[in-house]
């Protein structure tokens, strides 16, 4: 068990995309995890895809910033995860109305659903990069992903100048805009 | 363009890239213009969102890694061979299914065994039933003798009646008009006195000259000093083999009447396979054992002699080639030469026809 400034340390780890908190966060609690999604009907599969997803619904809370864990970061993700595979049993029909429960639970109803609806908003944003197709899709990451100057982007994509790259770069973004909100409208 | 600059500005408003003296005069320009202001608060979202997603993509990745990289040291076992964890989900999903399963499977087995080893010495009574009526029907046999003592007040000239109370009933026919009749062994093996019966009503006393349990015939002689040599049975015993589908009929006496019985031959063998019969498709009841198989020819194709017990309408019949056999046999151990009927009366006429024809040659065998 680690300490509570310990576990805060690695959840700012994962807020800043930390490849050893993450890897620690493993360590110390996917056994637990994996023991209960196995215990009620799934597999090694489903807990790790459960475990991911938990790991995503905390990532989201910490990077919020105003995150602190009033419990354990095992009891947190645990409930998160429980929560989770109820959920998916239930999408499937598996239903377990018997689901075992080892550990001690905290709330995370208000998570999870802020989670689904970011999530569907991740998946929007993720089509409607696709749909703009390349040079575009690239054009925008690494403007405002990898946040490279307009003079290296000229350079990169192999426009005559800074200002042509603007262009460009203004007409992509235009038309992402239009597909991300046309969805996302739809959405409601 | 001017919605390029209008991002442009919103951009680095955002990441506070601007200037003081910018950044107050946008906020100016923001306050004044709603539509301005409605267009920051968009652009920021959507550039959150990317944002957001990029970062999460990123995430996504980094837990991917973290997992492979567990996954390779052995931490995290089982991934991708599923089996373990499939057992434990299967056990776990199906495990009341599997003790309900293994728990019938338990008392099938235990029962089948049980029975197997119970009826493995005779199997054959085992699942097949011979027809022979144990079970008569005191009334029926009541109401008989009354008849008989009818008949013996108005005839003077009564065969002899002899008069005993039968245990069982079957039915014969005559092979040899001298008085010779086809039954089944099963019919009058450990009976002790044997009586046949006409349609008629006469009763006349009979021994067995033949009996083979293997083949289930026996030939019976009547013995009664009553019985008047009868002649032209009306059917004959073809040497060859009956075909399938051919339409077939009985007589025989599962009650006291005489009762009539159509089908057809649904099989070249009887019984596991046993060449020596036949399976028909026939009703036929305790009482049938002994009756011939006719087809549409007039022709005995066969002795009725058992049926499936769980099985509906699979009955089985004795060729008629044992007969001659049989014949041979009786020939040869006692001397008695018996000539089945050569000339078959029955050929061409309609059912009715036949049956009158009949009647009279199948008896009905009792003992006791």
């Amino acid at each position: 068990m680690k300490t509570i400034e310990q576990e805060a340390i690695l959840i700012k780890g994962l807020a800043a995309n930390d490849t050893e908190a993450i890897e620690t966060i493993y360590r110390d609690n996917f056994t637990v995890i994996k023991a209960f999604i196995i215990k009620n009907n799934g597999y090694t599969d489903d807990a790790l895809d459960v475990f991911q997803e938990a790991m995503i619904v905390l990532f989201e809370k910490a990077k919020s910033g105003s995150f602190t864990l009033s419990c354990q970061l095992q009891t947190y993700l645990y409930s998160i995860c429980r929560r989770l595979w109820l959920k998916k049993l239930q999408k499937q029909n598996r239903f377990n109305p018997s689901i075992e429960t080892i550990e001690e639970i905290v709330p995370v109803d208000d998570e999870i659903e802020y989670h689904e609806k970011k999530n569907s908003d991740f998946l929007f944003m993720e089509s409607a990069l696709k749909k703009i197709g390349e040079p575009c899709k690239s054009l925008l990451e690494a403007f405002y992903l990898e946040k490279k100057s307009m003079p290296e982007i000229a350079d990169l994509f192999g426009y005559t100048n800074a200002d042509n790259a603007k262009t460009q770069k203004y007409k992509c973004l235009v038309r992402l805009k239009k597909i991300f909100f046309a969805q996302y409208k739809n959405k409601d | 363009m001017e919605d390029n600059l209008l991002f442009d500005a919103i951009e680095r408003y955002r990441n506070g890239q601007m200037d003081e003296k910018e950044e107050l005069f946008f906020e100016e320009l923001k306050k004044n213009n709603p539509e301005i202001d409605q267009m920051v608060a968009e652009h920021s979202f959507f550039l959150d969102e990317l944002e957001r997603m990029s970062e999460q993509k990123k995430l996504r990745h980094n837990l991917k890694e973290a997992e492979n990289k567990l996954i390779n040291e052995g931490f995290i076992s089982g991934s991708n061979g599923k089996t373990k964890a499939k057992i434990i989900y299967l056990w776990n999903r199906y495990r009341r299914t599997i003790a309900v399963a293994a728990a019938i499977a338990c008392i099938v087995s235990l029962s089948t065994a049980t029975v197997i080893s119970k009826y493995s010495e005779n199997k054959k009574e085992a699942v097949i039933t011979p027809l022979v009526d144990h079970k008569l029907n005191q009334f029926e046999y009541k109401l008989n003798e009354i008849e008989h003592k009818l008949k013996d007040a108005t005839t003077a000239a009564a065969p002899a009646r002899p008069k005993f109370k039968a245990d069982f009933r079957a039915t014969g026919f005559l092979i040899d008009g001298r008085g010779y009749l086809i039954t089944n062994a099963h019919v009058v093996e450990n009976a002790k006195n044997l009586i046949v019966e006409n349609k008629k009503g006469d009763q006349f006393y009979a021994q067995q000259v033949y009996s083979n349990s293997t083949t289930d015939l026996a030939i019976l002689k009547i013995t009664d000093t009553s019985f008047q040599q009868v002649n032209g049975l009306p059917y004959t015993f073809p040497r060859s083999a009956a075909e399938l589908a051919e339409p077939i009929f009985t007589l025989g006496y599962p009650r006291e009447e005489v009762v009539y019985g159509e089908g057809y031959l649904s099989a070249k063998s009887g019984y596991y396979g046993d060449t020596t019969s036949y399976q028909i498709s026939i009703s036929a009841n305790p009482g049938n054992s002994g009756g011939p198989v006719i087809n549409q020819n007039g022709e005995v194709i066969g002795i009725i002699s058992s049926k499936e017990t769980n099985a509906d309408g699979v009955v089985f019949a004795i060729k008629t080639q044992n007969i001659y056999d049989a014949l041979k046999q009786v020939k040869k151990d006692k001397d008695i030469t018996i000539k089945p009927p050569t000339v078959n009366t029955l050929k061409g006429l309609n059912r009715v026809k036949q049956i009158k024809k009949l009647e009279d040659f199948v008896y009905k065998v009792k003992g006791n």
